[in-house]
């Protein structure tokens, strides 16, 4: 049984303050997921608000959507029901930061930016530089698992989250993990926040293990005519005893992209020319250390490249963060360049990596579309595809792209699991999820039955993101 | 017999030891054990030192031991598939000559398991640098206890959907048996440089600690041995350990050549500048195998001293290892015990040994509670109860310090999902709630090489 309207936003006002419930329809434009706007919006301050908003919404069987800056919730299948933005940006606090144990507690709403420079006044840093960098949130970084260029050299948040404090579907608060580097203390519940997109719970405060800033790193950027050239210079360098911090592949098209008013804008930096080809194959690779070790890398990267086949090669020191900044900005870049662009994400191995871009790129263009890539070397591929840019696709994207986009993903999906891989659509316009909410995330995974359980447990009345997640959980 | 036993200092009866050579003889078991509502619990080697792998409630215990067989290596991928029964070490030897090698590397690593590795979560020396077993874990597949087969995770990076794979790892063997293990290779380092710095005070050692992580170093591994467990160790391994120190830092710093040599460099100053009475670097590997090999044995030397010991497993946050290094020292001497300490002291996860005749139920009750006064310590500072070896059925009890009711409630529901009838692995990890102050078995004779 739910209550009208007014008496939401009345008993929301009585738990976190009139002034941090919004109704206006007009300022729940922001909060709009998928063109479903909520009833209300409501910004908790602290923990124990996050709890009573979750026990209200419990109680009442409002659907809740948990937000940080809202730069990643275009990704999902649409909400089923919506009636409340859980509002986290109050809680912004960087509860706990102990250099000299590089351990950090930060709340879920603080900018992943504002700790990057906290860290940075004592030398040190969280491998998270992840896309929307100046506006995104701890906790939607989190809660999205969204990967970053450093995981190369440091993992993902799975590998530097100490523990997570947590509100679930019941307005629970509870907690697990700590906040020391090594800690085998009941279930590593949460592991499972991460990527959960906020279907499990309401991340409220997150642990990380800290670590110091490299002595001095360099970029290095190798250019090839083939794209196998590039691929086989990621295997040497993985087959190597050189430990790159970033290792990134990309395809022709994507140095226009990177060098455009629309890149410069996004990434606050001048309109350089990111020295990237248009039309060759780039790997981009990081590496940090002393004098000798720096080097070292170049000289032996150098090598490399030119065994793979490399038609130029280019070391930059002074606009690193420039061109750094656009290759950790390439999603957001993309969608703002090309408006009707359907964005696949694609892992697998590391050595069938090339072979996951060629069939990507034979089913885009079969279906007509034009395509760029960026790809991890761990293994992760982040795939454009979109209408040439002569069809007018600024314009609203029509029906007949978007059939072809549903017969390309189609593809894909079913190439990609014959490799042994894992495919999602993370980002593509939204009128057109109806028709690709079944290759949205991924053909149905086997173990599936044991995801459902989870939600039971953390969320049994289905209140947080309903129907968001994988298979709508 | 040897199944009641762990290395803990716990015992537990089962009614019957099965050893399964492959996945669908687990399959079976699971449901025998269904039929007849019996106790499961999985087992490795048995080198937990927590009581992860005894039969609390009885029942059949499901040893992996005949299940060791290398899979698959996958070379290029770094990845390699194998059974839960491969030992540890086996596997870092059976790709060696590819240049790779399994990085988790507990002390008990010529003995213990992958799927215990898995179960526990385990550490090791070189998790500092390297990280623990779930950083190394792609994918599993695993026996429910209700006879389901799953496959949690994917040998690609990012599986869709709930990390169940980081679950299921550290879970100790309370939501499923794991039957095969997709794990990642990690490629060797071209150089390893191994330092031995000592010292003449245990402050000087612990304060170096501290500082080598202020200044950004991060080693590899860098472990402290105390002067009472360097004596005990050079009366058994002969590692080349001054036995008229106070304490020793071993500490590698691997990598690129150039790496490695410059903070070889690095941190033999600050050492030095902590008051390091000398810092030897070792010449070869021969050298540094020898080093290592004082530590990894370091447990068997002491096992030699007293036929029973009891081992903690806490942590603190690093700059607080001289105080609490200080206060374990006070807490012995108040209890009248000498505490060894041999520990993994980059990451501030704490093995204070208490020596105790077993015999005297009176120095049991004592150890135990000295034992709990360094873990409520450790709590104070920051800190947690287990690094490394599990709650098991030793630690369930002190879980409260750490935990709410409502944090159990959650747990149980997380395990009850997976585990509904409570047959596997039963009474552990969570409280079974109310007073459970008591351990319940008498300390039993050590002496194995198994150890942290």
């Amino acid at each position: 049984m739910t209550v009208g309207a007014q008496t939401v936003a009345a008993r929301l006002a009585d738990l976190v303050g009139v002034s941090n419930v919004i109704t206006d329809p007009a300022q729940l434009t922001p909060y709009e997921v998928d063109l479903k706007r909520p009833s209300a919006a409501v910004r908790p301050g602290t923990s124990d608000e996050v709890a009573r908003v979750v026990q209200f919404a419990a109680a009442e069987k409002l659907a809740v959507i948990p937000t940080g800056a809202r730069t990643k919730l275009d990704i999902g299948l649409p909400p089923v029901r919506y009636h409340l933005a859980l509002d986290l940006t109050r809680l912004d606090r960087i509860a706990a930061y102990d250099p000299g144990d590089l351990t950090l507690s930060v709340e879920a709403g603080c900018p992943v930016c504002r700790v990057q420079a906290a860290l940075a006044e004592y030398g040190q840093f969280l491998p998270l530089a992840v896309p929307f960098f100046e506006r995104a949130t701890i906790g939607g970084a989190i809660a999205s698992g969204v990967d970053s260029p450093l995981r190369h050299g440091f993992g993902t948040a799975r590998d530097f989250v100490l523990g997570i404090d947590f509100v679930t579907g019941d307005g629970t608060a509870s907690k697990s993990g700590g906040r020391v580097v090594k800690n085998v203390t009941g279930y590593d519940l949460h592991k499972l926040m991460i990527s959960s997109f906020g279907s499990l719970a309401v991340i409220t405060k997150v642990n990380f293990r800290t670590y110091p800033r490299p002595i001095e790193s360099r970029g290095f950027i190798a250019q090839f005519p083939t794209g196998g050239a590039a691929f086989e210079m990621r295997r040497l360098i993985a087959l190597s005893p050189l430990r790159p911090i970033t290792l990134d592949i990309f395809s022709p098209r994507v140095g226009a992209m990177l060098s455009s008013d629309v890149a410069a804008k996004l990434t606050r930096t001048h309109t350089a020319p990111v020295p990237l080809s248009n039309d060759l194959w780039s790997l981009t690779a990081g590496f940090a250390g002393n004098d000798a070790v720096r080097a070292r890398c170049e000289s032996e990267l150098t090598r490399m490249a030119r065994e793979s086949g490399a038609s130029e090669v280019a070391v930059l020191a002074d606009q690193l963060s420039h061109a750094w900044n656009r290759k950790r900005e390439f999603v957001p870049i993309a969608l703002a360049s090309f408006p009707a662009a359907t964005i696949l994400k694609i892992s697998t191995v590391p050595n069938r990596l090339g072979n996951a871009l060629d069939l990507a790129a034979r089913a885009a263009e079969s279906s007509g579309l034009t395509w760029l890539a960026m790809a991890r070397g761990v293994g992760v591929l982040y795939f454009v595809m979109f209408p040439p840019e002569s069809e007018d696709s600024a314009a609203s994207p029509g029906a007949e792209w978007r059939i072809r986009a549903v017969t390309a993903a189609r593809k894909i999906s079913h190439d990609v699991q014959g490799l042994g891989g894992n495919f999602s659509i993370p980002w593509c316009p939204t009128e057109w999820k109806p028709a690709l909410a079944e290759w949205i995330w991924g053909p149905a995974s086997p173990d599936f039955a044991q995801m459902q359980k989870l939600k039971t447990v953390f969320d049994p009345l289905g209140i947080l993101s309903p129907g968001r997640y994988v298979g709508g959980l | 017999m040897l199944y009641e036993y762990d290395g803990s200092v716990e015992i537990a009866r089962p009614t019957c030891v099965v050893f399964p050579t492959n996945t669908a003889e687990v399959v079976s078991l699971v449901e025998i054990a269904k039929r007849h509502q019996t106790p499961i619990v999985g087992r490795g080697a048995g080198t937990g030192l927590s009581g992860g792998a005894l039969a609390r409630k009885g029942g059949i215990i499901i040893g992996f031991s005949r299940m060791n067989r290398i899979l698959d290596v996958d070379a290029e991928n770094q990845r390699a598939i194998v059974q839960p029964g491969v030992v540890n070490s086996d596997l870092s030897a059976a790709v060696a000559h590819l240049g790779l090698h399994f990085a988790p590397d507990p002390s008990s690593q010529k003995a213990c398991t992958i799927g215990g590795n898995v179960s526990e979560n385990s550490g090791g020396p070189h998790t500092l640098a390297y990280g623990v077993t779930a950083n190394h874990v792609h994918a599993l597949q695993v026996v429910l206890p209700t006879g389901e087969l799953v496959r949690l995770g994917s040998a690609a990076p990012d599986p869709i959907g709930y990390d169940l794979t980081g679950l299921f790892v550290g879970s100790e063997g309370t939501l499923g048996l794991v039957t095969e293990i997709t794990v990642k290779l990690t490629r060797l380092p071209e150089s390893v440089k191994t330092l031995l710095a000592i010292f003449d005070a245990v402050d000087d050692a612990t304060e170096s600690v501290v500082d080598i992580t202020a200044r950004g170093i991060t080693p590899a591994a860098c472990e402290m041995l105390d002067g009472w467990t360097i004596r005990a160790v050079e009366a058994y391994i002969h590692a080349g350990f001054p036995t008229d120190s106070a304490a020793v830092l071993l500490i590698d710093v691997d990598g690129l050549q150039e790496a490695a040599e410059a903070q070889a460099i690095a941190v033999a100053e600050v050492c030095k500048a902590h008051r390091a009475r000398e810092v030897r670097i070792a010449r070869d590997s021969r050298e540094r195998d020898l080093l290592w090999k004082g530590r990894k044995n370091a447990f068997g030397a002491v096992g030699r001293l007293s036929p029973t010991y009891y081992v903690q497993d806490g942590v603190i946050p690093r700059t607080k290892l001289p105080a609490t290094l200080r206060r374990i020292d006070e807490i012995g001497k108040r209890h009248g015990f000498e505490i060894g300490n041999i520990f993994h002291a980059g990451d501030g996860n704490l093995h204070p040994i208490i020596l105790f005749d077993a015999r005297s139920a009176e120095q049991f009750q004592r150890a135990v509670a000295a034992s709990d006064e360094i873990i409520q310590f450790c709590i104070e500072m920051g800190g947690s109860i287990t690094g490394e070896h599990g709650v098991g059925m030793e630690k369930d009890r002190l879980m409260p310090l750490l935990f709410s009711e409502t944090d159990f409630a959650l747990m149980r529901r997380v395990r009850d999902a997976y585990n509904p009838a409570g047959l596997l692995n039963p009474a552990k990890i969570i409280p079974a709630g109310k007073s459970c102050g008591e351990i319940h078995a008498r300390p039993q004779p050590t002496g194995s090489t198994s150890h942290a």
